[in-house]
């Protein structure tokens, strides 16, 4: 493999591992949708190169899939749903930005710590998405802790899907990868759905009842 | 030209995938409900013919030891929760708590699930395992949610995103496996074939089978219920109906285990890998203590059974983690009688929910006096369930707690303190359901007895008489489990 071609790949995955450290400072919603999207779109574009690398003409499915469903239609549908049920200008109080920071810098270096040690015989390229794509997983899981918003949890979780098809796609040749992709984005879709059909507005205490008895257009 | 061969196991699949399809457009509950218990029984016969003869194994499914016991209990728990489940939703319709078509969904779903657990079972390949775990899940995620009370999304809600943090951390650690099987076994399917993976176990990276281990211990274990990611699973039992609950607890649990001892014997088969008991054997003892205070404080009684499946998922990790030939033999005994006594639970705790309109302990008395064969059978579960003679769980109880005094008397002493601990739960809030002057509504139950009884009588079987064949099988496979 030439090293313009590691390079690259490189590139995209640490880019993916800074815009995951964006996501952790953003404290309003719309903001971060947008960050989310930018995150799916570096993500398309890595796919995208090691299929060309690989010379993998079906993880071209996965980048595309990347770049319609998780980059373009789900955050235009999040944005939508903030607007509606008039979370935009509520500015979420997580723990405070700057210890965040610094778990999320704590995280990442325990993966490459972690994942450079444990990988010593596989090839560069493998070693450093692997440890990359850990540190974009723990950086999801990070963002999922300190949220309480539903939204910004299902962006936390899709972050960390996003680090889990980078991870398979650096995998020299992991088969069903594309169908793990597609079961993923069914996964993500249902959940959005669940939440706009049932106003889930926060981790797991608050549902507006009222609003759902008017959807099943029964009032009790 | 030769015929295609007949393979029992995608006969098995394809029963399941059929009805879920079928029972999408049949609009009487009771051809649903009557067309649901007809595919389980087929499956079950085409489980039951695995023991006859199994299909060769190819790199997607296979059938061995190990899983073909599973399989039939699978199998044969989805036909009683099927028989149980027709004369649950008729008082469910009565009341109003669900709606025709969403028992058409119900239905749907419940044949859903039992493909994804089927597939998880007899799936040879390390990605199939984690698509079928989360399309199981998926389905009882819409049953759990299916009532639509607050409490009911609430619950549907956690289990999703615990579920969905779990699912994604099994993904990282069987991406991991891949990783470390492919410079051994080369590109492509092959290297996430588990035969393939067993076999050529000793050279595979090591570092990289421990690393992988951990993700998915964390993430299969989230599944099976272990302490801490288990906050999704009481909430779960409690709200959704409750058939869900007794393939939640007697079915799923088991099969999202039965994925990590896969796992394990790939690792185990590796000289160079850390030895994975001491992690199995920390979360489970750590599921079982917790889970035995926990009962103390339950107000709700299929939330304190949910618990008491804690406290067993904890139990039977304990034992695969001690290992040795006797403690999986014991893990994988209590499995099968855990997942007989607690189902047959749920089934009695179900018509008691219905029949007194409440899930509240508090407000459930003296069962044995309003409904006596209710309560005698709820009593005799929970008798069994609870460790004690001469039903089958006393018996691989035993087992657990004397194979892990020979090796590690000091965390045998801990799970003999967490089984007592639970047993005097179980028994305090017994006294007060059971026994005593009966309060609420003394209705007559229209409960159909005979999955509980068969349920029951296995168990207590078991505790006298094991046949020779049975624990010549337990035996071989405990020692495949190494």
């Amino acid at each position: 493999m030439s090293p313009l071609a590691f390079d690259i790949a490189h590139m995209f995955a640490g880019a993916l591992v800074l815009v995951s450290f964006m996501m952790l400072y953003q404290d309003r919603l719309l903001p971060l949708i947008n960050v989310l999207s930018l995150h799916s779109l570096l993500l398309a574009l890595s796919v995208a190169w090691q299929a060309h690398i690989q010379e993998k003409p079906d993880l071209y499915v996965t980048a595309m899939i990347t770049l319609g469903f998780k980059s373009i239609i789900i955050p235009m549908a999040l944005r939508r749903m903030v607007v509606r049920m008039g979370l935009h200008r509520e500015i979420e109080v997580a723990v405070g930005t700057g210890l965040t920071m610094l778990l999320g810098i704590g995280l990442v270096a325990l993966s490459m710590d972690l994942m450079l040690r444990v990988t010593a015989a596989a090839s560069a390229l493998v070693r450093e998405d692997v440890a990359l794509s850990l540190s974009v997983v723990l950086l999801g899981l990070l963002i999922m802790v300190t949220r309480r918003n539903a939204v910004s949890q299902v962006i936390g979780f899709m972050s960390i899907e996003n680090g889990l098809i980078l991870a398979g796609t650096g995998a020299r040749g992991m088969p069903l990868i594309v169908e793990i992709s597609i079961a993923f984005s069914i996964l993500i879709a249902f959940i959005v759905i669940g939440i706009f059909l049932f106003r889930i507005r926060e981790r797991f205490d608050t549902v507006d009842l009222q609003a759902l008895d008017q959807f099943r257009g029964e009032r009790r | 030209m030769s015929m295609p061969t007949f393979n029992p196991i995608i006969a098995l699949l394809l029963t399941s995938l059929v009805a879920a399809a079928a029972l999408a457009f049949v609009r009487d509950y009771r051809w649903s409900a009557r067309l649901n218990i007809l595919a389980s029984f087929v499956v079950l016969l085409f489980a039951l013919l695995l023991f006859h003869s199994r299909p060769p194994v190819n790199d997607l499914l296979l059938a061995d030891d190990l899983n073909v016991v599973f399989i039939a209990l699978n199998a044969f728990v989805g036909l009683t929760t099927s028989i149980f489940s027709a004369s649950y939703i008729g008082h469910e319709l009565e009341t109003g708590r669900l709606t025709p078509g969403y028992l058409r969904f119900y239905h749907v779903m419940f044949q859903l699930m039992m493909f994804g657990m089927d597939l998880a079972l007899t799936a040879n390949n390390i990605g199939l395992i984690w698509v079928a775990i989360e399309l199981a899940t998926l389905s009882t995620i819409m049953m759990v949610g299916i009532y639509r009370t607050h409490e009911a999304l609430e619950a549907a809600w956690k289990y999703f995103i615990l579920g969905s943090v779990g699912i994604a951390l099994a993904l990282f650690g069987t991406i991991l496996v891949y990783l470390a099987a492919v410079s051994t076994i080369g590109e492509g399917m092959g290297a996430m074939a588990w035969t393939n993976l067993l076999q050529h176990a000793a050279m595979l990276d090591p570092s990289l089978l421990n690393i992988a281990f951990v993700f998915l211990l964390l993430g299969y274990g989230t599944k099976v219920g272990l302490a801490p990611m288990h906050a999704w699973l009481p909430d779960a039992h409690a709200e959704g109906p409750t058939p869900v609950s007794a393939v939640l607890s007697g079915l799923l649990l088991n099969v999202a285990l039965y994925a990590l001892l896969r796992f394990k014997m790939i690792v185990a088969a590796n000289p160079d890998t850390i030895d994975v008991g001491p992690l199995m054997i920390t979360l489970g003892l750590g599921s079982l203590i917790f889970a035995a205070f926990m009962l103390y404080r339950r107000r709700d009684i299929k939330r304190m059974f949910a618990y008491s499946s804690i406290e067993h998922m904890g139990i039977i990790t304990f034992a695969f983690g001690m290992g040795g030939p006797l403690g999986n033999f014991a893990g994988l005994l209590q499995m099968t009688m855990h997942s007989l006594t607690k189902s047959a639970i749920f089934f009695s705790v179900g018509h008691v929910a219905q029949v007194k309109g409440t899930q509240k302990i508090a407000d459930i008395r003296g069962l044995t006096s309003s409904h006596p064969l209710l309560g005698w059978t709820l009593v005799a579960g929970v008798v069994a369930i609870s460790g004690l003679p001469p039903f089958g769980v006393f018996m691989s109880e035993f087992l657990v707690l004397t194979s892990a005094f020979a090796r590690a008397p000091a965390l045998a002493v801990l799970a003999a303190f967490g089984l007592l601990l639970a047993f005097g739960a179980l028994f305090l809030r017994l006294a007060s359901i059971a026994f005593g002057e009966p309060t609420g509504a003394a209705a007559t139950v229209r409960a159909s007895y005979w999955p509980i009884f068969a349920h029951l009588s296995f168990v207590l079987i078991a505790g006298f008489y094991m046949p020779g064949a049975m624990t010549a099988w337990f035996q071989n496979v405990a020692s495949l489990l190494k």
